[in-house]
């Protein structure tokens, strides 16, 4: 039985309250989104749109759509990259460990919080050097490197409840260090693929600083052109709103179809898996 | 201790002949090169793009470099010197401090309460989790531009708030609570700071109730039972036994929420700006601004050093700490 | 297995690329065969850089280019126009190009120091001095104009359009109403914004959210207040900041904050001319690229519901903000890189480009009669009006310098301690080239 401190009416009610707080901005961001510009007024803030109107939309996407693609490819090819190094890292940094390597993994794992500004002046001098400025390429590259700590982080702790036994006796039977990777950890690891999948995928889509700083116009990743579009021009609220309700989309479906996998990549994110 | 795991099957199952053994052990030993090899290259990426790199943003922080033209001559600790007696950076320390404590207390406050909440075998569990956690998988950014439209002064909540006696321009208020003099700010809680904490709780509050709600679900309910039966009341098991033991949890969450919060940048950058007087200006932005605006480099790495050392002081202490209590 | 293939394919992939990152990174000129690859064949295409995506201006860029087009087929010619950030975006990326060696063939840059103290310093400026001997574009232009778009007596750029600064447009109606007139000096202007204020209406809008629109006030007042000479003489460091003038201006400043609307911090440009537009405000300091956004996007009429002035102090005198286009070093065409520039400078491009941007030509012989009122009385304007460079929008003084002052402008419109202001004013000129 869990603690009972307080009956249940006073449980339901707060979490209730907590919940329309949760939604609210939601229903805003709708409700604003299906509405023409004239009816976005004080008064009507909160009334639903007299007629739905999905002309906001239209202009959202007009505006985004070539930025919401540049997203895609940048997304899937560094999810599966960072991903797959991670997994590899991971093997052996919990099944092949050497002297040193837990100081090593510790030093790695520090990548994963500093705060990326330190780093971006020699990174903008170096990808400009190598010519992956202002390149979807350039970004898949830093969004690889910068995740190596953390997807390494998450399959080693997973590849860590893998019984040690199993490895052995794949030795036994003459299986070596990339038939162990490719035949035991990697089936075994399924799981660990989506949770890690799910987190680089959601993180990277959701980026925003390297994205302003590394790519311009045409370049930009969703985010960093949805913020451009509350620039300078008069706010047209719906039109942000569409937008932002566009930008959400991937990663609001992933989250909705595959959550269980998306909070078990954010407790793993905390160190102590 | 890992190391000699590594090396045990060997002993374990030297039984059948050694004729065997000896064939095995060379592809092994060769096993463990490959392993190393493996790790090699994100060993050098890391070396270059978080060490190298960092060394290099430190070597630009003492250099000449603020314009457009890399000027590495020696600077010493002006670049320093200047941001400390800086208005602007002065009242970015002030808001990163008011930020930080106000937002980890929220998110902690806020989720130690609904994962409690949600920990009583309640109906509908999984609908309110999704509602608590779904923020989480937005942008920054995202938030930053909803949450503006949902406070912007001259809108609906604010208006409601109107009612209550409160002018719906403290959004943009440049009033700082209670504003001693500090150097050249006044120190103390600038007002409209508050509205990014509270765009910033809405985002991270599912992660502290998904941690303690992992946490209240791993300890065993034989430990409550047994308090039961020794008469104590539900208040007194959750502050002497169930408090305690999600205290892991709570610093762990503390130490996430505050390495979030020393480098934030998107949502503010997104949501508020800089603000008037600088009310919700933090280092992120400012590095940001100053650098790849002004070209003022040098006074850019200088605020990223300062924010990395920030974040260090958390962060490796807690990484040593995990280390050891990992393996 | 297929599958077990495609995943082993995958698996070198990232070792190639991982290794490939750490190669690069040892040896910068691991990427020489990229930058080979990346040389266009034949004739190198002409890039025109800017941030011209707005309405209005992308039209008369687009108009441009045509124009070139018909006079020079056989150039390619290419629109790289890059968005966002009312030009700092494009700032920044051209920041970027300039310091990888790989200019664009030509680039928009502001007349004034941006220019001169910028990429002229840096030595990254071819001189059009030829260009203009070969044009006779001396006496076309007027010579302050030329002086901004020189540097030790070489020229580096054309300009091609001309903004003013120092306009105060009002509500007409309101003025009508009250019995007002627009204020021509400081003590007509703040008499005024009594009236005004006593009947209840916000005499003045402001919209600070981004700091240069309070810049742009405050350098307005520093011109109205010194005068033209002494206003220029800020930059060359004959007159310091701390000079008692300068003092007077930013208390001038101050008061005149007193009557701006409250919510000027959440506000943009746009945000507060729509102010005046509405009637809910009486007056407005900003370029005239307002009336562009009073006319087509408010729907007003030029002197009828909305008027204009010069700023309280500043008749006869043009803050001037010009779009120039010059000729980088190192770039392949350069001779391309000049039919460009001749066709900017032309008649006919400048009368193409300004009637859709809403700016005026930059050259004195342009067919004044294609512009509307606004234009036609600016255009006159231009020709005998002293001109001075604008500090908001980069003419006056180097971007580090700007950056400081947009800094201490911030603070200011809060805190309105004068002396603290000027303090920060004089450390900031400090990044001020002699």
């Amino acid at each position: 039985m869990s603690v009972r401190i307080v009956s249940r009416p006073i449980i339901y009610a707060i979490l209730i309250a907590f919940s329309l707080f949760f939604l609210m901005p939601v229903y805003l961001m709708f409700i604003t989104s299906i509405k023409p510009l004239d009816q976005i007024t004080l008064s009507q803030m909160w009334e639903l749109p007299k007629a739905i109107d999905f002309t906001s939309y239209k202009e959202a996407y007009q505006k985004l759509a070539p930025n919401f693609l540049n997203s895609i490819y940048l997304v899937i090819p560094a999810t599966i990259l960072s991903a797959l190094l991670g997994s590899l890292n991971g093997y052996v940094l919990s099944k092949w460990k050497f002297r040193g390597a837990d100081w090593i993994f510790t030093a790695v794992l520090f990548g994963m919080f500093i705060p990326y500004q330190s780093i971006l002046i020699p990174l903008i001098q170096f990808l400009r050097e190598i010519e992956l400025y202002n390149s979807i390429p350039g970004l898949v590259l830093v969004h690889v490197v910068y995740g190596i700590p953390i997807t390494t982080l998450m399959f080693r702790n997973f590849y860590a409840t893998v019984p040690t036994e199993m490895i052995e006796s794949a030795q036994m039977d003459g299986a070596g260090f990339f038939t162990i990777f490719r035949y035991i950890m990697i089936p075994l690891s399924i799981i660990a693929f989506v949770v890690v999948g799910i987190w680089q995928f959601t993180n990277i889509w959701n980026e925003f600083l390297f994205a302003v700083t590394i790519t311009t116009s045409e370049q930009q990743p969703i985010m960093v052109a949805l913020q451009n579009l509350s620039g300078s021009q008069i706010v047209q609220w719906n039109v942000q709103m569409a937008g932002a309700i566009l930008a959400a989309l991937p990663t609001l479906l992933v989250y909705i179809f595959l959550g269980k996998f998306f909070v078990r990549g954010l407790l793993a994110g905390s160190v102590k898996g | 201790m890992e190391p000699v795991k590594a090396s045990t099957p060997l002993e374990h199952h030297s039984k059948p002949s050694m004729m065997k053994e000896t064939k095995r052990k060379r592809p092994l030993i060769n096993d463990r090169v490959k392993a190393i090899l493996c790790l090699l290259p994100s060993i050098i990426l890391i070396t270059i793009f978080v060490y190298g790199f960092i060394g290099w943003t430190g070597y630009v922080s003492f250099s000449n470099w603020n314009s457009l033209i890399p000027d590495f001559s020696f600077a010493g600790l002006k670049n320093y010197a200047y941001l400390f007696a800086d208005f602007r950076f002065q009242a970015d320390l002030r808001n990163t401090v008011f930020f930080t404590l106000f937002f980890i207390m929220a998110v902690l406050v806020a989720g130690l309460i609904l994962a409690i909440l949600l920990d009583q075998k309640i109906r509908a569990e999984s609908l309110f989790r999704n509602i608590f956690f779904f923020p989480m998988a937005l942008s920054f950014v995202v938030t930053g531009v909803v949450w503006q439209w949902v406070l912007n002064p001259s809108t609906g909540v604010n208006l409601i708030l109107k009612e209550f006696g409160i002018s719906p321009m403290w959004y943009t208020s440049v009033t700082i609570i209670p504003g001693i003099e500090w150097g050249k700010i006044e120190f103390g809680v600038p007002v409209a700071m508050i509205a990014v904490v509270i765009a910033a709780m809405w985002q991270m509050t599912g992660f502290s109730v998904a941690m303690y709600l992992a946490g209240l679900r791993g300890i065993p309910d034989e430990l409550r039972e047994a308090a039961r039966i020794d008469g104590a009341s539900e208040f007194k098991i959750f502050t002497k036994i169930i408090f305690p033991l999600l205290m892991p949890i709570t610093v762990s969450v503390i130490i996430i929420m505050a390495h979030i919060s020393l480098k934030i940048f998107d949502l503010i950058y997104a949501m508020t700006g800089p603000g008037a007087n600088f009310v919700t200006d933090v280092p992120g932005v400012y590095m940001f601004e100053t650098t790849f605006r002004g070209n003022y480099y040098a006074n850019g790495a200088a605020i990223t050093m300062i924010m990395l050392l920030s974040v260090a002081i958390f962060i490796i202490p807690y990484l040593i700490s995990s280390r050891k209590g990992g393996s | 297995m297929k599958k077990t293939w495609s995943i082993i394919l995958t698996i070198s992939l990232v070792f190639v690329f991982a290794l490939a990152g750490c190669s690069s990174s040892s040896s910068t000129g691991g990427d020489s065969g990229k930058k080979a690859g990346k040389e266009k064949p034949g004739k190198a295409t002409l890039d025109i850089f800017s941030w011209w995506t707005g309405a209005g201006e992308e039209d008369g860029l687009k108009a441009l280019i045509e124009l070139f087009k018909e006079k020079h087929p056989d150039v390619k010619i290419e629109n790289a126009a890059v968005a966002g950030g009312a030009g700092t975006n494009a700032k920044a990326v051209l920041a970027s190009r300039m310091q990888g060696n790989d200019p664009p063939a030509t680039f928009q840059v502001h007349g004034g120091a941006e220019l001169n103290e910028g990429w002229v310093a840096a030595g990254k400026m071819e001189t059009l001095d030829d260009l203009y001997v070969q044009e006779g574009w001396s006496d076309k232009f007027p010579k302050e104009l030329i002086d901004l778009v020189s540097k030790d007596g070489h020229i580096y750029s054309v300009p091609v359009n001309i903004h003013r600064g120092n306009v105060l447009w009002y509500n007409k109606k309101i003025f009508a109403e009250n019995n007002l007139e627009a204020p021509k000096t400081f003590d007509d202007f703040f008499k005024v914004a009594d009236a005004l204020k006593a009947k209840g209406i916000t005499p003045l809008a402001l919209g600070d959210k981004e700091p240069w629109t309070a810049t742009h006030l405050f350098e307005d007042v520093l011109l109205g207040m010194l005068g033209a000479d002494n206003y220029k003489k800020l930059w060359t460091g004959d007159i310091p900041f701390d000079d008692p003038k300068v003092k007077e201006a930013a208390e001038t400043f101050k008061k005149m904050l007193s009557y701006v609307n409250d919510d000027h911090s959440s506000r943009n440009w746009q945000d507060a001319s729509q102010l005046v537009g509405t009637g809910e405000a009486a007056m407005n300091v900003m370029g005239d690229w307002a009336k562009g956004y009073f006319s087509n996007d408010l729907k007003l009429k030029a002197n009828e519901d909305f008027g204009w002035i010069a700023t309280p102090g500043t008749d006869g005198l043009f803050m001037v903000i010009t779009d120039t286009f010059g000729l980088p070093k190192g770039v392949k065409n350069p001779n391309d890189v000049k039919k460009w520039l001749s066709v900017l400078g032309s008649v006919e491009g400048q009368d193409k480009f300004n009637l859709l941007k809403g700016s005026i030509p930059a050259r004195i012989d342009a067919d004044k009669s294609k512009y509307d009122v606004y234009g036609q009385q600016t255009i006159e304007e231009f020709k005998t009006a002293g001109l001075t460079p604008s500090l908001a929008h980069g003419s006056a003084a180097a971007e580090g310098f700007l950056t400081k002052v947009n800094q201490a402008v911030n603070i200011f419109v809060t805190q309105q301690k004068v002396d603290q202001f000027v303090d920060s004013l004089k450390a900031a000129s400090s990044e001020l080239k002699k």
